[in-house]
Parts: C-alpha cells; structure tokens; sequence
C-alpha cells in the first residue's frame, strides 16, 4: 500500500512500524497554553496527537484551532471531528480550513449525546453520520470533490481515521460494522479502551478471519487506570465499556498509594501482549488528564524512540 | 397518530387569566387516543379552570366544546356560534389544531393547552411511544422497519454509536437502542448480510430543513 497523503501517522504504519497515539483535550478556555504544554509532556512519545472534538459533549476550545497550536510547534495533530455539532457544510468547510494548515490525519467520529454535557437543551445534528463523514473526507480527497459534486480548489490530503468498539452491543455487528466503515474509505482505527484482552483478542480473530487487517490499520486503545475507583467506575457506568473483574480486584488489593503506578503496569504489561497480536499496529495510548505519564508508557513498554523520518 | 401531553394547569391559567369568555375547545381523534386533548378532556380541563377561576376570585365565564377534527375544516361548521362567543379559545388539538383554528378567527386569540409531543403509538394502555419523525423519504424497507431516524436518540442511519449497552440507548437506560432492535429484527428475517450495506447521506430537504412541506393531490382538487 502507498502512501496516500502526507501525513507522518500514515508513513509510519505503512513502512510496517508499531504506531503511537495519544490525544489531548483542549481546556475549557481560550489558553491555548494548555494544550502546548501537554503536547510538550508527549510530544517525543508519540507520531501523532489526537485533538478531541467536546469531548463527552462538554464545551471546550474547537479542535481544529488546537489542532493548529500543534501544527504551528512542528507536531501532528489528528483532528476528531463528531457528526454531532455541524452540518455537512460546516464539515467540509472545516475539513478545508485544517487542510489550509496542513493538516494530515482525521478521525471521523458521530460523539456523545449532548445530554451528557454542558448544554443538554440544545439541538444535536446529525446530518451525516461517522460512516458517511468518512466518505465525505474520502471524496474530498481522492476525488477532489465537495459533497454537492463541484472541484474542490487544493483537496484536502488526509488520512481518514475513525474509532471502533469490539465491546460494544449488538455483539454480532462489532466485525461487520469495521467491515462496513473499511467499505466507506476508512484507513486507520483507533479502538476503545482495551483491558479485556481476551475478548479484543478474539475480536482481532474474526477481524482477520475477514481479511480487514490487511485493509486497515488497527491501533488498540490504552487508557491507565489511576485508582481503583475509576476501574469500578469505568465498568459499571460507562456504556461501552469492559472492564474485567480481575482487573478490578487487581486495584483493589493494592494499596491506595500505589495504585495508580499499578495502573500504569496494566497498561504496560496490555502494549505487551497486544504487540503480539497479527493485525494491531499500533497503539493508541489516552491517559486522561494524565498526560505526563505517556513517556513512561512508551518507554517501558518498549515503544521507545519512536522511529524518525 | 399525534401525541400531545397537557401543559401543566398553572401555565394554563396564566394564559387565560386576563380573559372573561374562554372557550375550551377538543379535538376528539389522534390527541383524544393519548387521553389529552380529546372532548372529554376538554370539558374536565374547563371544570379544573372554573374551580381555579373561583379559588384566585377571578370572574370569567368558561364553556368547554369541541369537534372531531380541528385540523379539517368540513368539521367547523357547528361550533361557529360557540366560536364566535369567547375571546379566548383554548385548544386542546395538536400543533395543527390550533393553528387551523386560529385561521378561522381573525380577531380572537387561540392558545395551546397541550404540548404536541411526537408522532407515535399506543404501546400499551397509557404508554405513548414514538416511531416517526416525517422525514419525507423513509427507509424502514431497509432498516428491517424500525426506525433509526425517529428512535437512535442521534438518527444514526448506518449502526449503533458505542454507547449501545444491553439493547439500551446511553442516554437512558429506558431507551430501547434503536440499532439492536435494527439488528434483531434482520437477523430474524435473515438478512443480516444487508446490515452491511452503506445508507447513503440522506435528503434532507424533505423534512423540516426543506421549509414548510406541502402535498397536493391534483385528483382530489375541487
């Protein structure tokens, strides 16, 4: 497969090394300070950050201009763009306006329902969703052209990404609904938090079985847990989410100050495993407001230095 | 049919308070099925609003009426006089009663009691739930009949959003999700395979973002 945009996310998992992700979210203000300074923390970790698009519906600063702060370092940004906020012309114009900055890598997403964030009474959108941003992105690109069918002036050069849950509901559907985003265009995945190993190893069976591994590039999604607390929290109340008991129990019988390092050796001990698996290329590392510890990750989970282009 | 659900009674009388002739006015088809808006209930909301009337020492004259239909007009007829009567008419229609109503009378107001809810049906006795939402190009035939557009609380058209949970939508777990019964219901017709069919982007001219919509049979023009 040759590469088809600029984007270094795109170079590096094509010439067959593991990729690394991690993701920022931007402040609830207008310091752009604040996403500088995490990028700062990850920046020699990592092949490319993902700016999260109001994250869990809460309003924040747009990813697509902290998208730019981190262009405007030297670094690569992923723009998360949910189908939730914007119709498709404020999509593709978007779409243009990071592609102005030179901006390589998108990941197409629809978002959390707005009734869990700042502002539950308003409106959400919905006018395409994920799997049809995806082929918006792709018809832009490769076809250099806007939805409504007129040439696009300089098309976007993007590498299209989007996410995948393999723990999420109806179990049937987790295969042939990654068959059916790799149909739209889809390029690169990047999957929910992963702590039940051995159901995502099974996933990654029936992925391969289908042949989309060699369609697709699959980063699994790490997030380090920092208590006990969260683990329980993580299993019981977010949807979507599978957080094995002995996981759980693991936190639990460690005492209270060590377990967030035990959380790290978790995630650590998962990249190991993980690495193992045909089809993974890479990781996609989202500690949550806990950004410092990425370089710990990376380098013990023996990710470190990331290869140079 | 339509769903309306009646507005709570102190809003209700805030509206009509300053009012001396009010005409309670039922529509008695789709807001009559819900137990909101029917000719029934219009004349039980005209007794709560003459109690309320004497308990804040307000003088005002209340009449309660209704038709079988507030949104044609070959139903009108019969009620001119008690329209012609009141300086306020208090609508328990729909959306579209109301205002149909409001275009026979140039110079009297008409107010809501109710709030038109969704276009649904009757689940089980009391239980109201909605199944479409207009859109103007449906695509049950290819959603295995339920709809993704009026039930998925973000009308995804091509699969669930990670946060299906046990059958369940994640903004409450109340909520059927939409994509798992999508899902069931193909793989009961076994046409599962289908489920991997892209939907295109849809039309949505034909909704609400087109304007207001309009029909016209030619054949049935008088």
């Amino acid at each position: 497969m040759s590469e088809k945009t600029p984007s270094k996310l795109e170079k590096i998992l094509r010439q067959g090394h593991l990729a690394v992700t991690s993701e920022c979210g931007p402040p609830r203000g207008s310091d752009p300070e604040v996403i500088r300074e995490k990028a700062e923390m990850i920046k020699d970790y990592v092949d490319a950050i993902n700016i999260t698009d109001n994250q869990t519906a809460m309003t924040r600063m747009c990813s697509l201009a902290s998208c730019i702060h981190l262009k405007l370092m030297g670094l690569e940004p992923v723009l998360q763009m949910v189908t939730r906020d914007r119709n498709r012309i404020a999509m593709q114009s978007d779409i243009l306006g990071a592609a102005s900055f030179d901006i390589y890598n998108i990941l197409c997403l629809s978002g959390d329902h707005q009734s869990f964030g700042d502002c539950p009474t308003g409106q959400n959108v919905h006018d395409i969703d994920s799997m049809q941003l995806i082929q918006t992105v792709r018809l832009m690109r490769d076809e250099g052209k806007f939805l409504g069918g007129d040439e696009i002036a300089r098309p976007p050069r993007m590498f299209v990404g989007a996410a995948a849950n393999p723990f999420a509901d109806p179990f049937e559907i987790r295969v042939p609904r990654l068959a059916k985003k790799v149909a739209a265009g889809v390029e690169f995945i990047q999957t929910q938090c992963i702590y039940n190993l051995d159901r995502f190893e099974e996933w990654m069976k029936r992925i391969r079985d289908r042949g989309l591994h060699e369609k697709v590039f699959i980063l699994a999604g790490l997030t380090p847990m920092k208590s006990a607390g969260m683990a329980r929290y993580m299993k019981n109340r977010v949807p979507g989410m599978d957080v094995p008991d002995e996981i759980v129990k693991r936190l639990s019988d460690t005492p209270k100050e060590k377990q967030a390092e035990e959380g790290i050796k978790i995630c650590i001990e998962s990249i190991q495993r993980l690495k193992e698996v045909e089809g993974v290329s890479g990781f996609h590392i989202m500690a949550i407001e806990w950004e410092e510890k990425v370089p710990e990750i990376v380098r013990q989970a023996g990710l470190y230095p990331r290869p140079s282009l | 049919m339509i769903v309306g659900e009646q507005k709570p009674l102190e809003e209700i009388w805030e509206m009509v308070k300053p009012y001396k002739k009010v005409l309670v006015f039922g529509c008695n088809t789709c807001v009559a099925v819900c137990h909101s808006g029917g000719n029934k209930e219009a004349e039980i909301l005209a007794s709560l609003l003459r109690i309320k009337a004497k308990q804040e020492q307000v003088e005002m004259e209340i009449k309660n009426s209704g038709i079988e239909r507030q949104c044609e007009h070959e139903f009108y007829e019969p009620v001119t006089e008690e329209l012609n009567w009141a300086d306020l008419v208090l609508s328990t229609a729909c959306g579209v009663g109301v205002q149909f109503t409001a275009e026979k009378l140039a110079t009297t107001p008409v107010f809501p009691a109710l709030n038109t809810t969704f276009m649904g049906a009757v689940d089980a006795p009391g239980v109201f739930t909605e199944r479409c939402q207009g859109c103007g190009q449906c695509i049950l035939a290819i959603t295995g009949g339920i709809c993704p557009v009026s039930r998925c609380a973000k009308r995804l058209l091509n699969g669930p959003c990670g946060g299906s949970s046990n059958g369940k939508c994640e903004i409450n777990k109340d909520v059927d999700c939409a994509w798992q019964l999508i899902v069931d219901r193909l793989a009961a017709l076994g046409r599962l395979d289908d489920y991997e069919k892209l939907t295109p982007i849809k039309d949505w001219s034909n909704e609400r973002s087109g304007g207001p919509r309009k029909m016209v049979r030619e054949d049935l023009q008088q």
